[in-house]
């Protein structure tokens, strides 16, 4: 089946990236209108409006100030920029102008990451169709080729931000740091150091990106030259069988470091062993519920008339199993941690209960409760429009899942789901929206020359 | 009603009895039982048969389990005897709760796998000393068995079920029947 993206969908998503950027320039415009100059202004102003913060007291500066030095290491992560301690001495308005300045960046970084973790998460899953030699998927690799042509435009601009806000998001950026001469000196970053450098960090970057999309260039490349082969001549999906193999392999490596790299150094004195499959799972679920919600809009055109009912069954399936499969890691860091108490562990979960209650524990209802019981039921599964229903409640689960991984580090508890958020979901969504159906019209829906395509296509549960 | 008389049509492949079944269902022939050794994919939405309800006991069965761990484990960790076990903070069920779920978690499983099983058993009259009820040895081995009823309609029966591929017909008498 051809598909062509029709033009209500490209200028509907030139709009949304238009509108994202207007968003985005606003977001930064109105941190920088916040300036050392005016910040001690702009605290007492807050005050008078009676924001939440009046009544800790927050009027005065150095009681805060202790208050963050008695909660340790939490307080300090939290507050991104600089550690906070007797020795440093940072100015409580020094501190608030920091996290300001680093909501613009965070927000931008969070969405980008989310966008770019879908089509990554997608890429695993294709891999993995293959490996397996799946026979009920073949009528969908169009669908997830579709989709991973995000990874290489969505990779490169998370590595562009990351390099560009530097140490608005990542605090180990600021060379300050690590410069047993400075007052801002950390002897935790500085022990890291041999990891967590920038030449280092954007190597490794470039390094997994590059991984990755070489894998996604020739799977593509083999898929679409196996249609094109004689009936008999399997040689191009051997090759990506193999190929596939060799790529889970690196990807689970990659996949962890990188969860090192890009989201869990945003707390540079924190760490956990099962950070990467956390990242994992959600980037595997938000992936899968794309598939199925791309699939179903194909649908509903027309488009894909041998996919069936068993298909979109099978996707809500891995969408109700692996939401649960996330939920089992998230459950296992959060007890583990909060079992055991260590005050070097705990705080990063201190932070996200104190002050993002809501969205901390917010994303468990729409991650797990939501999911689990919508999907449970055999014959929901198979309702496009109740599929649809649960997958953008997974989407919205799992970008606060991304947003809750980053923003306490950064901005602490001066977050806020406003218009730099916004903006910068709407940029990345139209940027992923006008990429994904662009590549999906340059081929067949169908890859007619996959073995197991006869299977597929007769696919039924 | 009991019929006083059934037939027994024997087959020997499991497509052979699908499209018998088919054809019996067809000629609006009520079939009493069909016996074979294994699962044949399908055979149920031949025969339209009810889907079962099990899984929907097995929901219900889970919400008893995790009710059961809730109650106990805030009975007798926050209520009865709230003691400091190293710092834990038993002042109320939430404060607690992570500590708990592993047991919430377990219990639902346990109660939703068990009453599930023990609900099979019952609705299938299954239990360890049962009499079996097998009206020819051969259906536990290679062999597919369709019952139907009679209602002086023998020849008509035996001659469609002749048709449909059958290998062996026995009309047999209800008492003799081994259930």
């Amino acid at each position: 089946m051809e598909y062509k993206i029709s033009n209500r969908l490209r200028i509907g998503a030139i709009v949304l990236i238009v509108l994202g950027l207007f968003g985005v320039s606003y977001g930064f415009m109105d941190a920088h209108s916040v300036t050392e100059e005016n910040i001690t202004e702009f605290l007492a102003n807050e005050d008078h409006h009676g924001a939440s913060h009046a009544e800790e007291g927050h009027s005065d500066a150095h009681a805060e100030a202790k208050a963050h030095m008695e909660d340790g290491h939490g307080a300090a992560d939290a507050h991104g920029a600089e550690h906070v301690n007797e020795d440093h001495g940072m100015s409580h308005e020094e501190h608030v102008l920091h996290q300001i300045h680093n909501r613009p960046w965070s927000a931008l970084y969070v969405a980008a990451f989310f966008f770019f973790m879908i089509a990554l998460g997608v890429l695993a899953f294709y891999a993995i169709q293959y490996a397996a030699q799946a026979g009920w998927s073949p009528v969908l690799f169009r669908v997830m080729e579709g989709i991973t042509s995000y990874v290489l435009p969505g990779g490169i601009v998370v590595i562009l931000i990351a390099f560009f806000a530097g140490d608005h998001i990542f605090i180990w950026m600021n060379p300050e740091v690590t410069d047993p001469n400075s007052v801002h000196y950390d002897a935790l970053i500085d022990g890291k150091s041999g990891w967590l450098n920038k030449t280092w960090f954007i190597v490794r970057a470039v390094l997994f990106l590059a991984g990755w999309s070489v894998y996604r260039y020739f799977s593509r490349k083999f898929s679409v030259a196996q249609d094109q082969a004689e009936s008999n001549d399997k040689r191009y999906f051997k090759k990506n069988f193999r190929i596939s193999a060799a790529f889970l392999v690196f990807y689970i490596y990659t996949e962890s470091m990188m969860s090192w790299d890009w989201i869990m150094s945003v707390d540079p004195h924190w760490f956990s062993t099962l950070f990467g499959w956390y990242v994992f799972a959600s980037m595997f679920v938000s992936g899968i519920t794309v598939i199925a919600l791309i699939t179903i809009y194909l649908k509903s055109k027309g488009l894909l008339e041998f996919v069936n009912d068993s298909h979109i069954h099978d996707l809500a399936k891995f969408m109700f199993g692996i939401s649960v499969f996330w939920t089992y890691l998230w459950f296992s860091q959060f007890m583990l941690i909060w079992y055991s108490n260590i005050p070097e562990e705990v705080t990063y979960f201190i932070t996200r209960i104190e002050d993002y209650n809501l969205p901390f524990f917010g994303m468990l209802v729409l991650n797990f409760i939501f999911p689990l019981l919508l999907l449970m039921n055999s014959d929901y599964k198979r309702i496009p429009w109740f599929v649809v229903m649960a997958g953008v409640v997974i989407l919205c689960g799992h970008y606060i899942d991304i947003f809750n991984m980053i923003m306490p580090a950064t901005v602490g508890d001066r977050w806020f789901i406003g218009i730099p958020e916004i903006g910068s979901i709407l940029l990345f969504g139209g940027l992923f929206l006008l990429v994904v159906f662009t590549a999906l019209g340059k081929y067949p829906l169908l890859a007619k020359g996959n073995p197991f395509i006869k299977e597929s296509e007769h696919f039924h549960y | 009603m009991e019929a006083s008389k059934v037939i027994h049509a024997i087959y020997t492949d499991d497509d052979v009895l699908m499209s018998a079944v088919k054809k019996v269902k067809a000629e609006k022939h009520h079939i009493e039982e069909i016996y074979t050794p294994f699962p044949v994919h399908g055979l149920d939405k031949a025969m339209g048969l009810a889907p079962t309800r099990l899984a929907i006991t097995a929901f219900l069965y889970g919400c008893v389990g995790i009710t059961v761990a809730v109650t106990m484990m805030n009975f007798i960790m926050i209520e009865d005897w709230p003691q400091d076990i190293g710092g834990k903070p038993s002042f109320s069920y939430l404060e607690n709760m992570p500590a708990f779920v592993p047991i919430m978690f377990e219990l639902t499983v346990f109660f939703a796998a068990h009453l599930m099983v023990i609900t099979f058993y019952l609705r299938s009259r299954m239990w360890p000393f049962k009499k079996a009820e097998n009206p020819d040895p051969r259906t536990t081995d290679d062999h597919f068995l369709m019952e139907i009823a009679v209602h002086d309609n023998e020849e008509s029966l035996t001659n469609l079920l002749k048709e449909t591929g059958a290998v062996e017909i026995n009309i047999v008498d209800n008492d003799e029947d081994a259930h």
